[in-house]
């Protein structure tokens, strides 16, 4: 991981994230903000591949620029009247939001800058990561897993629910 | 933290630049769909400091990268239950304005 190639990868995927991340916020069209966060899962996505990750970095593609990104489009299309323009405005918190959200980047990146040396492992991640997550979701975190599911089947039965046709009376 | 290597503190700093733009969002925008995607973005960047540590810290044990299952799995079930009070709101108040959402106001 130090090539020069990885560092190169490292400052080009984070400019596309954090970019599109920016634009997600400052666009006024709801539609194009899902488009770029589409383009920042995406990113996300090529962090994981670097970070060795490549199962999660699948996951991501598929459930958050693929599934969830439709889901919002459908989302916006059923609650929003009139034109697009102008859908995605600021509200009039958007100076103290500012200086709060400013304060809390200096704090996290100056503890994480100065947190001392990280005891970094001199192994590998292995290759078959499918494998091994496969092994220890089905043994140690079986509990979690099942409850997991289950989660998302009463999340499905609640969303149905809760987005029925009224009957008009 | 150098143009060195990459390492811990660089995916800190990364995520922390995320995570604050999805809160400016959430703590900014009007609409309510939107308030939604600007949480996934914060989701996100937690998912990336999970996967970073778990490369660096324990790479053979997988912990974060499951946890970031985890995440993922939450974050999809919370979109779903979310868009669909929106949309079970939006036919009380013919609105996704978050203003304009007040019955709790005193």
């Amino acid at each position: 991981m130090d090539s020069i190639v990885s560092i190169a990868a490292f400052y080009i995927l984070a400019a596309v994230t954090v970019g599109s991340a920016v634009l997600v916020v400052a666009f006024k069209n709801l539609v194009h903000s899902v488009l770029v966060l589409a383009i920042s899962f995406l990113g996300v996505a090529g962090f994981y591949l670097m970070l060795n990750a490549s199962f999660i970095a699948m996951v991501q593609i598929l459930v958050y620029a693929g599934a969830v990104c439709i889901m919002v489009v459908f989302g916006i299309m059923l609650t929003q009247q009139g034109g697009m323009s102008g859908s995605n405005g600021f509200n009039k918190q958007i100076f103290a939001s500012g200086g709060v959200v400013a304060l809390l980047i200096a704090v996290i990146a100056y503890l994480g800058v100065n947190a001392g040396e990280w005891q970094i492992s001199a192994k590998q991640v292995p290759h078959d990561t499918v494998g091994n997550i496969a092994v220890l979701m089905l043994s140690k975190y079986m509990i979690p897993f099942e409850v997991a599911a289950l989660l998302l089947l009463v999340a499905l039965i609640g969303a149905v629910v809760l987005a029925k046709e009224v009957k008009a009376k | 933290m150098t143009l060195g290597p990459i390492g811990p503190s660089h995916y800190i700093v990364l995520s922390a630049i995320l995570f604050s733009v999805g809160l400016f969002g959430v703590l900014v925008k009007r609409n309510a769909v939107s308030v939604l995607i600007c949480i996934e973005l914060m989701l996100n960047a937690v998912n990336l400091n999970l996967i970073a540590f778990s490369k660096y810290i324990t790479p053979t044990e997988f912990i974060g990268q499951i946890f970031a299952i985890f995440v993922i799995t939450v974050a999809a079930a919370e979109v779903g239950v979310g868009l669909a009070i929106i949309i079970s709101i939006y036919r009380n108040k013919l609105t996704v304005n978050l203003d304009d959402f007040d019955w709790l106001k005193w």
